[in-house]
C-alpha cells in the first residue's frame, strides 16, 4: 500500500468516525497490557469498563484490545482505535506513555487518559493509584509474620511506580521488624506466569518465607502454595481464590468509579486534562480483607494503619528518612512530596541492592 | 552478595523443571521441520495443550488423563494447520501464525470458567532410598514423570533419526519431497503424521507448565516459549541431543539468573535478564559451526503433479 492511498483510508476511517460520533454513542477504547482473563491488573480494569457498560448501557460503546506490547505495537494499537471514532481512550500501562502522548497529537478531538504515566497534554489526563499505600499495610504484616526474616520482592520494571511499592513496603516492615532483609527480583515483565513462578521458586528456595509481587499473574500465589509456609499477598486483584493462605491480604485497584465519572465527563462535554492520584481514601486502592492466618492483633494494627493512611492523619512516607547511599531524605515529621514520590528512583537506607538503570 | 544461599542441588532439579516445557515443544518441531514442514503455529499448540490438559485433568481429577486430553488436543489443532498445507497447499508460515492466533484465542475460550481453579497434583517419583540420596536423589530421582518423558522423547527420536528405516523415509519426505514420491513414499501421509506428532507434544509442553509448573490456568500463559522453541530448533542445527542442551542451557540461566538476583549479586540486573538468550545462541551458534544446515525441502509446498 502506498502512503497515498493509506492518507485516503484514513481520511475516510476518520469520516465514518465523524458520523458514528453524530449517532450520539459515546465510544470508549481500553488498551490493555496483558489478558483480561490474567487474575490481577488487567482483569480490574476490565472490571472497570464493564462498570461503565453497566452505567450507561446503550449509551456508551467500548472497545478493547489485550495482550498489547509496550512500544511501537501501541502506538499502532491506540491509532487503529482513534481512526474507529473512539472518542475517549484508556491505556493501561506504564509503557503506553509516550505511544499514547504521540497519537494524541494527531487526534486533538480524541480524549486520552494514560495509566500511571506523568506526562500530560491538553487531550491527554494522567490518573494512577496510591498503591505506595497498600504496600505499607503489607509490609506492617509481612515484617511481623516473617519467621525467617527473609522476604522476596518480585518486581516488574524498574520505573518509580515499582520502587516506590519496593520503598514503602520496606520501611513499614523494618519499623516492625529491624532484622528484615528484601531479595529483590526483576523479571522484566507485567505478565509471564512460568517465569513469575521461577522468580518465587528461587526466593523460597533462598529463605524467603514471605513473597511480595508487583506482576499480574497468581503463578507467585501458587508456586507459594506448593511450597507451604510461605505467605503471600493479592497485587492488584483480590486473589481470593488462594486465601486465607498463602495469600492473606491484598491490594485491589478499583478504577470503575474513576472510569465511570471520566466517561461522563466525555459525555457533558465537560471533559478537561486533569492528574488524579486517589489512594486508600478516594476508594482506589482497597486493602482485601485481611485473612485469619494473620493472628488477631496483628490483623487489628494492620487495619488500624490502613484507616490512618486513609483519613490522611498518616503518610506512607514520614520521615525520618534517609536514602539508601545515606544521604539525609525526610525529616523528622516530614512527608514527602508528590513530585518526588512520581519520580522516585532511589532505594531508602537498608535496602541491600540496586536499582537496574 | 550472598552466594551460599544459592542451593546447586536446587538449582539444577529447578532449571531440568524450567527446560522442559521448551524441550517438549522443541523436540516436536523438530520432527515436523525434519519432515521439511514449518509449523510456526508452536506456541499455539502448546496453549491449547495447556487448558485441554489443565481443564480435562481438572474435571476427571486426574493430571495423567489431562497430560493424555493435551497431547490429544495439540495433535487435533495440528490437523487444522495439516489440512490447510497438504490438502488446501496454503503458505506454510502464515497458516501456522493463522493457528497461533487462533490457539490463543480458543484457549481463552475454552478457559473461561477455569480461572482461579487448582488442578489435581502430579505425583513425583519417589523411589526408597534412592529419591533420598543428597545430592542424585533431588537432581535425578525426585521429578515429575513428564521430565523423563521429555528426555526419553529425545533419545528416541535421535535414535529414529538416525538409525530406522522410518527416521530415514522421514529425512528423505524433508530433504526431497520429489524423489521420495518418485520412490514410492507418501510424502503427504509422513508429513501429516510428522506435523500431528509436533501438534501433540506442544501440547504435552504447553500442559507441563499448566499443571506441573505454575500449576494454575492463565490466559496466554505460555508467554512466548513456542517461540523460543521454534527459535531453539534452528540454532541447534535440527539436532535432537544439541535441542536437550539448548533447552536446559536456557532453562538453567534463566533459573540461576534469578537466583544470582535475588542473592543480590553486583553484576548489572539488565544483562541477567538478557543471559539466557544470549548465552544459549552464542554456544549454539558456534557448534553449529559444522555448516548441518536446514532440511532441503523445509517450506516448500508439495503436491503430487507438480
Amino acid at each position: 500500500m502506498n502512503l497515498t492511498k493509506l492518507l485516503t483510508s484514513a481520511t475516510v476511517a476518520l469520516g465514518l468516525a465523524t458520523t458514528a460520533m453524530a449517532a450520539d454513542k459515546t465510544k470508549v477504547g481500553f488498551v490493555y497490557v496483558g489478558p483480561v482473563g490474567d487474575g490481577g491488573w488487567t482483569y480490574e480494569h476490565d472490571q472497570g469498563r464493564k462498570a461503565v457498560v453497566e452505567e450507561f448501557g446503550d449509551k456508551v460503546e467500548t472497545v478493547y484490545v489485550e495482550s498489547v506490547p509496550e512500544g511501537a505495537d501501541a502506538e499502532r494499537v491506540i491509532t487503529q482505535m482513534a481512526l474507529q471514532g473512539a472518542d475517549l481512550i484508556f491505556t493501561t500501562s506504564f509503557g503506553y506513555m509516550d505511544p499514547t502522548i504521540n497519537v494524541a497529537k494527531k487526534f486533538p478531538n480524541v480524549k486520552f487518559e494514560h495509566a500511571t504515566g506523568y506526562k500530560q497534554a491538553d487531550n491527554v489526563s494522567v490518573y494512577s493509584a496510591r498503591f505506595y499505600e497498600g504496600r505499607a499495610v503489607q509490609g506492617h504484616i509481612a515484617g511481623k509474620m516473617t519467621e525467617s526474616n527473609i522476604i522476596g520482592y518480585i518486581a516488574s520494571f524498574p520505573i518509580p511506580e515499582v520502587i516506590r511499592g519496593i520503598n514503602s513496603a520496606f520501611i513499614h516492615a523494618k519499623s516492625v521488624n529491624p532484622d528484615v532483609q528484601f531479595k529483590i527480583i526483576w523479571a522484566y515483565t507485567w505478565f509471564d506466569p512460568a517465569k513469575e513462578a521461577d522468580a518465587a521458586k528461587a526466593l523460597i528456595e533462598q529463605g524467603a518465607d514471605v513473597i511480595l509481587q508487583h506482576t499480574d499473574s497468581t503463578a507467585p500465589q501458587a508456586a507459594a502454595q506448593a511450597a507451604g509456609n510461605v505467605i503471600t499477598f493479592g497485587q492488584a486483584s483480590d486473589m481470593s481464590e488462594y486465601a486465607p493462605y498463602p495469600r492473606v491480604s491484598s491490594i485491589i485497584d478499583d478504577w470503575a468509579p474513576y472510569y465511570i465519572a471520566r466517561t461522563k465527563a466525555v459525555m457533558d462535554g465537560t471533559w478537561a486534562s486533569v492528574n488524579t492520584w486517589n489512594g486508600i481514601g478516594a476508594g482506589m486502592v482497597g486493602i482485601g480483607e485481611i485473612s485469619d492466618a494473620v493472628p488477631a492483633d496483628l490483623k487489628a494494627e494492620a487495619e488500624a494503619l490502613r484507616d490512618k493512611l486513609a483519613d490522611g492523619s498518616y503518610h506512607a512516607f514520614t520521615g525520618p528518612l534517609k536514602k539508601q547511599d545515606g544521604s539525609d531524605w525526610l525529616a523528622e515529621g516530614e512527608t514527602a512530596d508528590d513530585g518526588t514520590l512520581a519520580g522516585m528512583s532511589f532505594y531508602v537506607e537498608g535496602i541491600d541492592a540496586e536499582i537496574p538503570n | 552478595m550472598d552466594l551460599s544461599a544459592i542451593n546447586p542441588v536446587l538449582l539444577v532439579a529447578s532449571l531440568m523443571v524450567a527446560a522442559t516445557p521448551l524441550l517438549l515443544a522443541a523436540i516436536g518441531e523438530l520432527v515436523v521441520e525434519k519432515s521439511g514442514v514449518l509449523n510456526l503455529g508452536v506456541e499455539g499448540m502448546m496453549i491449547v495443550g495447556a487448558i485441554s490438559g489443565f481443564a480435562i485433568s481438572v474435571e476427571s481429577g486426574s493430571p495423567m488423563l489431562g497430560l493424555l486430553a493435551a497431547v490429544i488436543g495439540g495433535a487435533l489443532l495440528s490437523l487444522l494447520f495439516a489440512f490447510l498445507t497438504q490438502f488446501a497447499l496454503a503458505n506454510q508460515v502464515a497458516s501456522g501464525l493463522a493457528l497461533t492466533l487462533f490457539g490463543l484465542g480458543l484457549s481463552a475460550l475454552m478457559g473461561q470458567s477455569y480461572v482461579g481453579i487448582k488442578p489435581p497434583a502430579m505425583s513425583k517419583l519417589d523411589l526408597p532410598v534412592i529419591s533420598d540420596m543428597p545430592v542424585i536423589g533431588p537432581i535425578f530421582f525426585s521429578h515429575d514423570p513428564v521430565l523423563y518423558i521429555g528426555v526419553a522423547l529425545i533419545a528416541t527420536v535421535w535414535a529414529l533419526l538416525k538409525f530406522s528405516r522410518i527416521g530415514l523415509i522421514l529425512r528423505a519426505v524433508g530433504e526431497n519431497h520429489d524423489a521420495a514420491h518418485a520412490l514410492g513414499y507418501n510424502v503427504i501421509k509422513v508429513r501429516l503424521l510428522a506435523i500431528m506428532f509436533g501438534g501433540a507434544c506442544a501440547g504435552l509442553g504447553g500442559a507441563y507448565i499448566s499443571l506441573i509448573r505454575v500449576p494454575q490456568w492463565t490466559e496466554g500463559m505460555t508467554a512466548g516459549i513456542g517461540w523460543i522453541a521454534l527459535a531453539l530448533v534452528v540454532f541447534a542445527s535440527w539436532k535432537p541431543w544439541r535441542l536437550l542442551l539448548g533447552a536446559y542451557l536456557f532453562g538453567g540461566i534463566n533459573v540461576l539468573q534469578l537466583n544470582l538476583q535475588a542473592a543480590g549479586i553486583a553484576i548489572p540486573v539488565e544483562y541477567l535478564a538478557m543471559s539466557p538468550y544470549l548465552i544459549t545462541i552464542l554456544v549454539l551458534v558456534i557448534m553449529s559451526a559444522d555448516k548441518s544446515g536446514a532440511p532441503a525441502s523445509l517450506g516448500r509446498t508439495f503436491h503430487a503433479s507438480q
